[in-house]
């Protein structure tokens, strides 16, 4: 008796059940559902690929014919001389001021939120400010260097320029970036157990001493991998740099010592980028195209050693 | 003392949110004070022939969002999807870093693609048979390298919202029988609806505050008439900023151009502010939550 099938005796529900669970027919709503899902992310990594291949492809003949001297002669009018040299100055310096003054800012700021302050009014009106800011146009912030540190500060920004300097660009950069240095920093110290900072304090450890020794270097590693895309960000930034004077179409080389330089005309990878794609000389375009390649070369490098740090040190708790 | 150097620094971004709007504000009044009304109302934005037609600005910006985000919401909630729902650990591992990659691109990069690449190949043809022709330079061009440019954005606040649905609601909906599919789209997407609102939305005032890719593909340097078409040229708010930057060496003059600048901007920073506020609160609904 026992083992003999009665299908009648099955209950309807129990056997749509049965039959869902079971059943080896291959659905094709859900394959196609699948496809669908795959192939947006398949279009990005097109969108990818055709975008490398094509810079790469109109861009290499010029490292092909000049090589390395693409890279370090100055601007011209004559696509056969024009080089990126002055631009990769620009964006160097502008980088180490954006460095300067962003990183101990931003991770000072990220150190009173999560260690020191207390959940106040205050520190939630500065909580939502810092999102805020994060939201606002990169271009708003151009605005902001214009009227502050181009026209405002003139005297000390860039006497001889009329205020459009290095210093102008890097400190409207450097503004740009702030709070997503803040909220990544923000992140990794979060990222830190109470029990770490308990541990420190139950020995006697000040609230200081605490965070020095023991938070710090816990969070380091996130608090880098946000700096370095925090620069990454700012080094591909080209709308503020253009409100603040950093798309001078040409600069007198000469021998300025540096300081001079800090403080005169200057030209950016970005803005020196804008400026050869809107040339109505079609030689231009392979030079946009190696410089292009000059930039993401940088951007995807620096990237990629971000996500690889990132994944190194990724610590679970 | 340690704590206030810090305080401080955390200070510097109040500071911040108030210099922007006091240099904004106080250009800006200068504009609305002097400008004739009569202007604001014109048959186009031509800031050096005192025509500040703001809705032109508003349209342009609009119809190059607008564009973007019909790129950007299928493609981007369609790979949040199949991140969050479909992918092995081991796939989501390798396919992640391709949006990451491509979110990394700076804007005028993609400005350059949408004027050599998508603009002939895509945009023209098409436009050639829905419209009789269309130049080079067109809003839709900026607006699919706009789209582009947003997608990876709206993927990855996307999928965070779904990886953040508890794993207990899947297996109720697969121990009630579903499938896959019907767990991700009647389960898991409505449960993380505040999340895919809030990308949307962050997606949208991403592309509005754009500013690169338009300048370089949408055309209108130096000024635009009243356009929505996507095949026409155009300016957004952002570009009109840029071009009156760019136009001359100097933005200062007597005239209204200049404070024009940073009534746009306050605009800009108006709209963007808004979305980034009602983004906000939805985020905060799906913390909330789960």
């Amino acid at each position: 008796m026992a083992g003999v099938a009665r299908p009648e005796a099955i209950p309807p529900a129990a056997e749509l059940v049965r039959r869902a669970i079971s059943g080896k027919r291959i659905d094709v709503g859900a394959r196609l559902f699948e496809g669908i899902l795959l192939f947006s992310l398949l279009a990005a990594l097109a969108i990818l690929v055709t975008l490398l291949a094509d810079v790469v492809g109109r861009g290499w003949v010029v490292y092909a014919e000049r090589g390395t001297e693409f890279l370090t002669s100055g601007n011209s009018r004559d696509p056969a001389q024009a080089g990126v040299g002055q631009a990769l100055f620009g964006s160097l310096a502008l980088m180490v001021i954006v460095a300067i003054v962003s990183f101990p800012l931003g991770i000072g700021a990220a150190i009173y939120l999560e260690e020191y302050a207390r959940d106040t009014p205050f520190t939630r009106f500065i909580t939502v400010n810092i999102r805020n800011l994060a939201g606002v146009p990169a271009i708003v912030y151009g605005l902001l260097g214009l009227a502050v540190f181009v026209i405002a500060l003139q005297d000390l920004t860039g006497p001889n320029s009329n205020g459009r300097s290095i210093i102008s660009g890097g400190l409207t950069l450097a503004i740009v970036v702030l709070p997503i240095v803040i909220i990544t920093a923000s992140e990794a110290l979060r990222a830190v157990p109470g029990t770490i900072r308990e541990a420190a304090l139950g020995v006697g450890a000040t609230r200081w001493e605490t965070i020095r020794s023991h938070v710090l270097p816990y969070a380091a590693p996130g608090i880098l991998t946000g700096t370095i895309l925090a620069m990454a960000r700012a080094f591909g930034e080209a709308a503020p740099l253009i409100m603040v004077g950093g798309a001078a179409s040409f600069v007198a080389a000469g021998d300025a010592n540096l300081i001079d330089q800090l403080f005169g005309p200057y030209m950016a990878m970005p803005t020196l980028v804008y400026n050869w794609a809107g040339l109505p000389n079609q030689d231009f375009r392979a030079l946009t195209a190696a410089g292009i390649m000059a930039l993401l070369t940088t951007i995807l490098l620096v990237n990629a050693i971000a996500i690889v740090l990132r994944n190194r040190y990724a610590r679970r708790w | 003392m340690v704590r206030t150097m810090f305080l401080a620094a955390a200070g510097v971004s109040v500071v911040i949110s108030a210099l922007i709007i006091l240099s904004l504000v106080g250009e800006a009044w200068n504009f609305i004070s002097h400008v004739d009304p009569a202007n604001l109302r014109t048959d186009g934005w031509f800031p050096r022939r005192d025509m500040f037609d703001i809705a032109t600005i508003v349209a342009g910006t609009l119809a190059v969002a607008g564009v973007g985000l019909l790129v950007a919401i299928p493609l981007g909630l369609g790979a949040a999807i199949y991140l969050a729902e479909y992918a092995s650990p081991r796939l989501r591992g390798t396919l992640k870093p391709i949006l990451e990659m491509l979110a990394a691109v700076p804007s005028v990069v993609l400005g350059f693609f949408a004027l050599v690449v998508i603009s002939p190949t895509l945009v023209q043809p098409v436009c050639d048979v829905l419209t009789g022709g269309s130049p080079i330079f067109s809003m839709g061009a900026a607006g699919l390298a706009v789209g582009i440019l947003i997608t990876p954005l709206v993927a990855s606040i996307a999928e965070d919202a779904m990886y953040a649905v508890p794993n207990s609601l899947r297996e109720a909906a697969f121990g009630l029988g579903a499938r896959k599919r019907a767990t991700s789209l009647r389960i898991v997407i409505p449960a993380a609806v505040s999340g895919i609102m809030a990308a949307i939305i962050v997606g949208a005032s991403r592309a509005i505050g754009e500013t690169m890719i338009v300048a370089m593909a949408a055309g209108g340097t130096g000024g635009s008439l009243f356009q929505l078409n996507p095949c026409q040229p155009g300016q957004t708010m952002t570009a009109a900023i840029t071009a009156l930057a760019t136009g001359s060496d100097r933005v200062r003059g007597a005239d209204l151009a200049y404070p024009s600048l940073f009534f746009v901007g306050i605009l800009l920073f108006a709209f963007t502010l808004v979305l980034n506020m009602i983004s906000e609160r939805f985020v905060r609904r799906v913390r909330l939550r789960y």
